[in-house]
């Protein structure tokens, strides 16, 4: 590959609950992909699939009880999981940022909106108290908040869902990141808020140049706003490749249920159809490939190994050995 | 901001018939004595002329209600009437005693936050693990010792075998004061903290497994900072209420730990009271006493509101 | 080990898991095993005092008072020359004794009225609210030394005085479960369905709120103990010459330079005894109300 080194890998990454005396279970499983300086990284898949946590993972802000089990990130060069955690720290905010999913609770409810996003800059930037309180208003400015300088001195619970959703973009970018972890960040507000949100957050990450991970069950979201995408299921990436590839040829039996189970406002009248039954219990992993149960393609086959992820043509993989028999033939 | 303090008024009327109803209880105590309340106060020292002068002084020859409301009248003129033993008003030894007692406890207060916030922090931050454990122990062996027997293990761990603080006493200037209130003070809050370590170390835990915490760590927040900023400062919420609640506890446990000590505040005029028999001064102490947790209920609502904004007692406008 | 019946047990068990999650848990329940441990053998030893008690309690021996530990006397004299393990284990019995019987009429006491007051709500609820607020602003140990004075020292008086007050609490804990239940759906369709108020206070809010009261009990016991022992201490208990833990720690404390165990002893037995208690509390509150728990 003629690619430049790019700004963030993920290396072979599995993530698990560890117990003494039970073997671990496997939450994530060899996960691997990068993400390019100002590229936008779709991870897709339903809940209990691990994009959170591989999210969470690379922000350092794994759950307790849950814990990196093999594999590294690497950021610009550095392996985050051997930096030490205060100099960690030091990269949380300047370089790496991240909004999360339900913005009510994840400001604090004593502090003021102002003071949330001015604290960022006040460590990272070496601003005083009443800098880094302008730039949290400027910053407010820049997200659409209406009269920032009388809504920086709310708590978040005066707030509206969508403006508080602005707040949390406002904190992150305050530093100007080199990356954005975006983990459903349009999930919790009204559908049209939801746009407005997404929005805003292209047009900033291009503002500041910054690369962004998208983290979502909503395909439809990925294809506004990714270059590239991964499907995840069931701790697995089991496709991946640029979004206009994977839309409009997807080779996974999982994606192409995916596609076919979301609504697509170009094709009104196409019947929806849903995938059947329900993710495994992690716990509880079948052997073979884990979507094999609820596969109407699967094989016998599928039900000795779990497949590897194979590459079909540069930047794009998918992890299904019945790939090609499946959708040989099948119109684009 | 402030606008939220609007409550305060109405909070104040609301107090008002629970103020009404302990004046009752303390005006009937005389009457729960058995027997003649005269008779029964004097004991064995009751000729018939002292047994009359009792009755004429707490006017028990007139009907209930109008003793009531001449207590009332009397209360509401600031005399709470004159000591049974030495006939001077109560209010004198009363108003010396009370700033004594309110030291003790403010000072208790202190410790018991020293003692509390750090080892609820060290529980909360790993849940079950070996220090959790420890001070759980801590906090089950706080409650389950009486708190009278704490302060004779202070007196002899500290006291003396070590000579470190007096046994009891009070001292003459307000440095001594602190000195000699020290242990009384750190017997009341070792009483007192396993209560607020058990409600801090669950409010600790939520906090730091919320949203806002990691937000907080996605910004570099970490160490002191965030314990500080983001954790302690929701984490303490509702312990302030159970620190307001428990107010009252720590009142009647100063009673007890100012005998021992022979702290001359409040709880050691109440003993004496009794022992004395001087009936007016154990009113007037009770009264006081039930005053001031209603007074320590308010102010608890008030600070409450103070530190969480989302807290609004005056208006609905808001969800 | 495992016994069909057992396993047979274990198989039901897995079939109706979260209807009897409070049966399958009272054996694995270790803070309750503990707790009922403890206390059961303090209350064997206050049952057995006559029995097991080496020497008279309250029979002085001025002779031999202040012996230090050691040869017949385990646990040393007091000044009288008591065996201070005697009258602990005596101390037992009257410590006990009152700690249990003083929950008695509070609980039941207090239950009925919360109840009522949540059931029915209105005027009578405003009066026990009310009523609830103004006990609430008098602190226990204020109030029971002040109404033990006034009725007297002795046994019935300190039942008295703690019934007094802690019955406020119960109400105050059973009126807010009442509150709660009686909106659930259940009970509304008993109301609908024609049973009267009574049958369906006494047969279904009954049942549904008294574990929070009965978890209460436990910690009320511990607090009723320690409201006792101060008593004595404070010499406002029961009548000397009778053996009691509070008063014994008052009567140590005398000679605390010299012979500190006679103070330290009563202490760590009344440490014991509320340990266990709040273990056996610990316990109940898991098995009788598990989602309360996380």
């Amino acid at each position: 590959m003629t690619t430049p080194a790019p700004l963030l890998s993920v290396n072979n990454l599995s993530l698990g609950v560890v117990r003494s005396g039970h073997r671990p279970t496997v939450i994530v499983d060899d996960v691997s992909f990068t993400v390019a300086k100002g590229e936008r990284f779709g991870i897709v898949g339903e809940s209990g699939s691990g994009k959170s946590l591989t999210l969470r993972a690379i922000a350092g802000l794994l759950p307790a009880g849950i814990d990196a089990l093999s594999g590294s990130v690497t950021y610009e060069g550095r392996d985050l999981f051997s930096t030490s955690s205060a100099a960690r720290r030091k990269l949380m905010g300047p370089e790496i940022a991240m909004v999360f999913q339900e913005p009510m609770t994840a400001l604090n409810p004593v502090v003021r909106v102002g003071e949330q996003i001015a604290e960022g800059p006040r460590r990272h930037l070496g601003l005083s108290r009443a800098a880094a309180m302008a730039l949290a208003i400027e910053m407010m400015a820049k997200t659409g908040i209406p009269d920032p300088a009388k809504r920086a001195r709310a708590f978040p619970h005066e707030l509206s869902g969508g403006l508080r959703q602005r707040i949390m973009i406002a904190m992150a970018l305050s530093c100007r990141p080199k990356l954005l972890l975006c983990d459903e960040p349009t999930t919790a507000l009204d559908v049209t808020v939801q746009h407005q949100v997404l929005r805003l957050l292209e047009q900033l990450c291009d503002d500041f140049g910054a690369a962004l991970i998208f983290v979502t069950h909503d395909l439809a979201v990925v294809n506004q706003t990714c270059d590239n995408l991964a499907v995840m299921y069931a701790g697995h990436i089991v496709e991946s490749g640029r979004v206009k590839d994977v839309f409009r040829d997807p080779r996974h039996p999982y994606t192409r249920g995916l596609l076919d189970s979301a609504p697509d406002f170009d094709q009104p009248d196409r019947a929806l159809v849903p995938i059947p039954g329900f993710p495994p219990n992690l716990a509880d992993r079948p052997s073979g490939c884990a979507f094999a149960p609820r596969c109407i393609h699967a094989q016998p086959g599928c039900l000795v190994a779990s497949p590897a992820l194979e590459s079909l043509a540069p930047g794009r993989s998918v992890a299904c050995i019945e790939s090609d028999s499946i959708f040989q033939g099948v119109p684009a | 901001m402030l606008h939220r303090l609007n409550f305060i008024p109405g909070r104040l009327l609301r107090a008002v018939p629970v103020v009404f109803g302990v004046t009752i209880v303390v005006f009937l105590m005389v009457h729960l004595l058995p027997g003649d309340p005269a008779i029964a106060i004097l004991g064995d020292k009751g000729t018939p002329q002292r047994i009359a002068a009792l009755r004429e002084q707490l006017g028990l020859n007139q009907p209930l209600w109008v003793q009531y409301f001449s207590f009332i009248g009397r209360l509401l003129q600031g005399d709470l009437g004159d000591s049974l033993v030495n006939q001077r008003p109560v209010s004198e030894v009363l108003f010396q005693a009370i700033p004594v007692t309110l030291t003790l406890l403010l000072f208790a207060l202190v410790i018991a936050m020293v003692i509390s916030i750090p080892l609820a922090g060290i529980a909360a931050t790993r849940p079950n693990g070996a220090r959790d454990l420890l001070v759980r122990i801590f906090t089950l062996l706080g409650q389950g010792m009486p708190q009278f027997w704490v302060g004779i293990m202070l007196i002899l761990l500290v006291a003396v075998n070590l000579r470190l603080f007096p046994v009891g006493g009070y001292g003459l200037t307000d440095s001594e004061h602190l000195y000699y209130l020290f242990l009384p003070a750190l017997t009341l809050a070792i009483s007192m903290s396993p209560t607020i370590i058990r409600s801090l170390r669950t409010s600790t835990i939520a906090a730091l497994g919320s949203d806002y915490v990691a937000t907080a760590r996605s910004k570099g927040s970490g160490g002191s900072g965030l314990f500080v900023h983001h954790v302690l400062r929701n984490a303490a919420i509702p312990t302030i209420s159970v620190i307001g609640v428990n107010l009252g506890y720590l009142v009647g446990g100063s009673i007890v730990i100012e005998r021992v000590f022979a702290v001359p505040g409040l709880g050691s005029l109440m003993l004496t009271a009794i022992f004395s028999r001087d009936f007016t001064t154990i009113q007037a102490v009770a009264l006081f006493i039930a005053l001031f947790v209603i007074v320590v209920g308010i102010l608890t609502d008030v600070i409450y509101t103070l530190l969480d904004p989302r807290v609004n007692f005056s208006s609905k406008e808001r969800a | 080990m495992t016994t069909p019946t057992a396993l047979l047990f274990l198989a039901q068990e897995k079939r109706r898991n979260t209807r009897t999650r409070s049966l399958k848990a009272w054996y694995r329940n270790p803070s309750l095993i503990a707790g009922l441990i403890v206390v059961g053998a303090l209350v064997l030893v206050a049952v057995l005092a006559p029995v097991i008690a080496p020497f008279d309690p309250v029979k002085q021996d001025l002779q031999n008072s202040l012996l230090a530990p050691g040869g017949a006397h385990w646990l040393g004299t007091d000044k009288y020359g008591r065996d201070v393990l005697s009258r602990l284990i005596w101390g037992a019995r009257v410590d006990l004794r009152i700690g249990f019987m003083a929950v008695l009429i509070p609980f039941v006491f207090g239950s009925v009225v919360g109840a009522l007051a949540g059931y029915f709500g209105g005027w009578f609820d405003s009066i026990v609210m009310q009523i609830v607020d103004i006990f609430f602003a008098f602190p226990f140990y204020v109030m029971v030394i002040v109404l033990v004075f006034l009725l007297g020292a002795g046994e019935v008086s300190i039942y008295l005085a703690i019934s007094a007050i802690s019955w406020v609490a119960y109400a105050k804990i059973v009126r807010g479960e009442v509150l709660v239940v009686k909106k659930q759906d259940y009970i509304v369709a008993a109301r609908l369905g024609g049973m009267s108020h009574g049958r369906v206070i006494v047969r279904h809010i009954g049942p549904n709120v008294m574990s929070q009261a009965i978890v209460y009990a436990m910690s009320d016991i511990v607090l009723d103990i320690m409201a006792i022992v101060t008593l004595g201490y404070l010499g406002l208990g029961v009548a000397p010459p009778t053996a009691e833990w509070g008063s014994m720690i008052l009567d140590g404390q005398e000679f605390i330079t010299t012979q500190w165990q006679q103070a330290t002893i009563p202490g760590l037995v009344i440490v014991v005894t509320s340990l266990g208690l709040s273990w056996i509390g610990d316990g109940l509150s898991d098995l009788l109300s598990p989602e309360r728990r996380k």
